[in-house]
């Protein structure tokens, strides 16, 4: 204890060792102070650059600016599909507190369903930028965006936004060919270009939407954002603007369209009316339809089932996917063949008695008339549909020369029209018999396809398409839905097709007439209080699929096994400006359920084009039917 | 209590005897220490204006500072002599508000340190950091230096009091800088470097059974964070992250006074409290950076001088003891901040938004000018 005193005693002691050990802290100090200046100095100086970009990527980001899809018109201006704006209720998932709470609580409020909180998940798993708002409701009503204004306060992350949405004011007429938009799926994500489509939720799904998507979609526009750590935007530092979409002119009349839809309206059927001197479609219908705005914002499953399991397949496009039997229609066609080909002349004819048998061959070929059409020529064969003089014609032409025909004028092959997809049907030939059914060809096959029956299978389309070729007289053009692009017209190059000599023209003009002027004609209900000359041709074809399915009906099902009607036409006859296909599932008689489709809808697009006027002025329908009928 | 006897024997004392007293000695005030605090709160209190953007917080900030000011001024007068003996009671006074603040505290983010004394909320432990140096201080000075295996026990016992109950608040940096306040009176006392040096062997032991027994799940996390912060870049290690991305964007001349973005968009952290470095590294660049460290460099220097010109042990440990406290907090403040310490929540010495830090590190300023004016005061008379 003593020298502990004495030390505390010492003041000089006492001031040596603490004086050193404040000279052992100083240098810990300085040492330190080092230690600081040289972190900040490598933070601020060394890789100021590094942390400068760190710091901009932070607060700028890029939010893309979606353009305005381009609108579709009808030829006349009718708008076909617009955009309407519309309240889209979405969530930012890194604005909420709590995502799933969020949604909880939204659920109450506004009674999410299932599907839409199903929806949501799978949008919120697809690969898109941070702060971006991911739909959960679309079309609020205006009470949702009141009970949404009311406790947005509570429910950080949410945001209710006018987006411009597709609406189609025809609903069904067109969805077919106009097609719809609807949600980006997975399939269509992974080949889309995801720049381009930055900020953009639909997509052309089908028809026109889906064809001419480039164009519609227009480019889209980005804007440089500064955001705060929570992500709210707090100014635009840079904007580039999207470009909208192109508009498109349809060459379909909006008029004809939906008077078409009026006269299938409950029947499974389905017209196409051509422009001949344009090859431009003027009427591209199936029925039944649906309304094609279900599809732009999600449809719900039950719907879509229903839809999708409907017995008459309303999401069926029978105009560019149905494949019907001919049926009659191609005789005009197989009859230039025969004077093409110098197998039968105009005067050429047969005795009918309603029979027809190959050499050496046991089975009889009817015709659809019991007792048989008496001496029949070309030309009443075509008027009356006579079955026996194709039988010959064909027998005599061969299968070779038919489907080269055939094919000339469009059948068997796709017709190239502007719409995602169509079907190609089938004009049967040797190679085509031995490709796809591993069999050689047989004689018969050849009787059965010289009334287009047999393995002859067309769409709509390309009826038509055949009937357009046939009125231009051998010049084919690529029929086209697109008349304008922002009003610049779309013009396709006629094709000659084959070298006819114009006086077989005038006999198979003249003949296809006669079926809806004269008396005896199968159409000829159809000539009667017409203003113009309409040449035309019947069709019947035998149902191929019937639907198995025990859930219908018995006499819905009897109803399936009826044939199918067809009618094919052009006028006026001196110069035609419009070819008609009607195919209708079931109708049993070209003649009395086809045919009168095909006069109205001529009829109304002739009155309602000025040179139609000329037309009346000129030629008195009434008196050459007459004489017609006198012949 | 014989060396308090001595040092008023006239004569005994050295130095500036018949020294003309100028207005600043006779109020206790050191002109030079003065200077310096006051720019370095004026620049604080800017920056703390572009940190927080709000009137408020300014307008507290300033009212600490009078506060503040006149509480150095008061602890300025008395003379060391007085704080050496009122030194037990400050250190029990705050140890019975960290008990208290343990059963009835207040707190944020889970963790009690706040005291509520009805007109007033004070955080105990700001008070023990500068308590605890002075407590032990005193007992040491009146005991043989260097310091004697005994006394080295009894310091430690009263170092190890209120660090753990700081821990249990729990706040982990506070209770380790804590420590070191006391330790470094140790150390100034003259400490056998044997027992130093054991330390250092030991620490690791000691630290790898903290961390199995004592430290909570989020403490580890920050320190484990602070070695990669790369790895949770939206948890643990955005902080981090975002500071550092704050200082480094600053490059040498910053982004100018209230254009921070990193601060401004809110992509930093308590930017007015214990992140607000950043926010003046952001700004004002290296060159901010700088004239900070020189400010405190320039404080340091002048501690230190203090301390190594002290007239007793006292004061010359007292003086050493604050004088490191302060800067421990500076280096552990902008070490965590630029990410080469963890993220322990310490305040930058009169930068940082807050009433009791601010007000108890004038405290530590009036005591060293309590000491700086001793000897002349003594002197005089």
């Amino acid at each position: 204890m003593n020298s502990e005193y004495q030390s505390i005693n010492d003041p000089n002691i006492q001031r040596r060792v603490v004086r050193s050990r404040i000279m052992g802290l100083a240098l810990l100090l300085a040492c330190l102070l080092v230690t600081l200046l040289l972190r900040y100095y490598d933070l601020q100086i060394k890789d100021h650059q590094r942390y400068a970009t760190l710091s901009d990527e932070n607060r700028v980001h890029v939010r893309a600016v979606p353009p305005t899809r381009g609108l579709i018109f009808d030829r006349n201006g009718v708008i076909l599909a617009e955009n309407r704006p519309s309240y889209t209720l979405s969530v930012v998932a890194e604005r909420t507190e709590d995502l799933d709470q969020t949604l909880a609580e939204l659920k109450q409020l506004l009674g999410l369903t299932n599907t839409e909180l199903q929806r949501f998940e799978e949008q919120k798993d697809q690969c898109r930028r941070p702060y971006g708002g991911i739909p959960l409701r679309f079309q609020l009503t205006e009470e949702d965006v009141a009970l949404l204004a009311v406790n947005e306060f509570r429910l950080p992350g949410i945001e209710v936004e006018v987006e411009l949405v597709r609406h189609y004011p025809f609903g069904k007429a067109f969805a077919h060919s106009v097609g719809y938009v609807g949600r980006i799926n997975d399939r269509e994500q992974a080949l889309i270009n995801k720049d381009r489509y930055q900020g953009t939720h639909v997509i052309g799904k089908i028809g026109i939407e889906k064809q001419y998507e480039d164009l519609l979609h227009g480019s889209v526009g980005y804007e440089y954002v500064e955001t705060d750590a929570r992500g709210n935007v707090l100014r635009v530092l840079e904007r580039e603007d999207a470009t909208p979409g192109e508009d498109l002119y349809l060459s379909i009349d909006s008029r004809l369209q939906t008077r078409a839809e009026e006269l299938l309206s409950g029947r499974r059927a389905s017209v196409v009316a051509l422009d001949i001197e344009t090859g431009e479609v003027l009427a591209l219908l199936s029925a039944p339809s649906y309304d094609a705005n279900l599809f732009v914002t999600g449809i719900s499953y039950s719907e879509y089932d229903r839809l999708l399991h409907d017995i008459n397949r309303p999401l069926y496009d029978r105009a560019l996917l149905g494949q019907y039997p001919p049926g009659s229609t191609v005789k005009p066609l197989y009859a230039l063949a025969g004077l093409t080909t110098g197998v039968v002349t105009e005067d050429w004819s047969i005795q009918d008695y309603g029979r027809f048998q190959l050499p050496n061959q046991e089975r009889v070929y009817r015709d659809w008339k019991r007792e048989g059409h008496g001496k029949v020529d070309l030309r009443i064969a075509i008027e009356q549909s006579c079955d026996v003089y194709f039988y010959e014609l064909g027998n005599m032409v061969g299968i070779d020369v038919l489907s080269e025909f055939g094919h000339l004028f469009g059948l068997g092959q796709k017709t190239g029209i502007d719409m995602p997809s169509e079907m190609s049907g089938i004009m049967p030939s040797r190679e085509w018999k031995r490709a796809a059914r591993g069999l050689a060809w047989y004689p018969g096959d050849t009787i059965n396809a010289s009334i287009g029956q047999g393995f002859s299978l067309t769409t709509p389309l390309q009826l038509a398409q055949m009937t357009a070729n046939i009125a231009r007289r051998g010049v084919s053009l690529r029929p086209h839905m697109v008349h304008a692009v922002n009003e610049v017209e779309v013009e396709v190059p006629g094709e000659p097709l084959v070298d006819i000599n114009s006086e077989h023209w005038n006999i198979v003009h003249s003949a296809m007439e006669a079926v809806v002027h004269s008396i005896r004609g199968t159409a000829s209900a159809q000539g009667r209080g017409l203003t113009f000359r309409m040449a035309g041709k019947t069709g019947t074809a035998q149902v191929v699929g019937i639907p198995q399915d025990a859930e219908y009906d018995r006499e819905l099902l009897e109803e399936f096994k009826l044939d199918h009607a067809l009618f094919v036409s052009f006028a006026p006859v001196e110069d035609p400006k419009i070819a008609i296909a009607v195919v209708i599932e079931n109708g049993e008689h070209g003649s009395s359920v086809a045919a009168p489709v095909a006069r109205e809808l001529t009829v109304q697009w002739l009155s309602e084009n000025p040179w139609v006027v000329s037309q009346t002025e000129s030629s008195n329908g009434d008196r050459a039917e007459e004489k017609l009928d006198a012949i | 209590m014989q060396s308090d006897f001595l040092r008023r024997m006239p004569g005994i004392g050295s130095a500036t005897a018949g020294h003309e007293r100028g207005l600043f000695e006779r109020l206790h005030i050191d002109p030079f220490l003065l200077l310096v605090l006051y720019l370095m709160v004026a620049m604080g209190v800017f920056v703390l204006y572009s940190a927080g953007e709000s009137q408020y917080l300014i307008n507290r900030q300033i009212t600490y500072i009078g506060i503040g000011t006149l509480t150095m001024l008061v602890v300025a007068q008395i003379p060391p002599l007085v704080l050496q003996r009122l030194s037990w009671v400050v250190y029990f006074g705050g140890l019975l508000m960290l008990v208290i603040v343990l059963f009835a505290g207040s707190g944020v983010n889970g963790a009690q340190r706040w005291v509520d004394l009805g007109i007033i909320q004070f955080q105990p432990s700001e008070v023990i950091k500068f308590a605890l140096p002075m407590f032990i201080a005193s007992y040491l000075s009146q005991r043989a230096m260097p310091v004697k295996f005994k006394h080295l026990c009894w310091a430690l016992v009263m170092i190890f009091l209120p660090v753990v109950l700081i821990l249990y608040q729990p706040d982990l940096g506070t209770s380790i800088l804590v420590a070191g306040s006391g330790l470094v009176v140790l150390f100034l006392a003259g400490l056998r470097w044997r027992y130093i040096v054991s330390a250092i062997v030991l620490a690791p032991l000691i630290f790898a059974g903290a961390w199995i027994f004592l430290l909570h799940e989020y403490q580890k996390q920050r320190v484990l964070t602070m070695f990669n912060p790369e790895a949770d870049k939206l948890g643990a290690g955005w902080n981090i992250i975002q500071s550092t991305t704050a200082i480094g964007s600053g490059g040498w001349s910053g982004k100018g006074w209230m254009l921070g973005t990193q601060s401004h968009l809110d992509f930093l952290p308590e930017s007015h409290t214990d992140f607000i470095i950043a926010v003046l590294a952001e700004e004002f660049g290296f060159r901010g950076v700088l004239f900070l460290l020189v400010g405190y460099l320039l404080l340091f220097v002048r501690g230190l001088w203090i301390s190594y010109t002290a007239k007793n042990s006292f004061s010359r440990l007292v003086a050493g003891a604050l004088t490191f406290t302060i800067f421990v907090y500076v280096f552990v403040n902008m070490g965590m901040v630029s990410g080469i310490l963890p993220v322990v929540g310490v305040p930058l010495p009169l930068f940082s938004y807050g009433g009791t830090a601010l007000v108890s590190m004038f405290v530590a300023f009036g005591v060293l000018m309590a000491i700086s004016t001793e000897q002349e005061t003594l002197h005089a008379k």
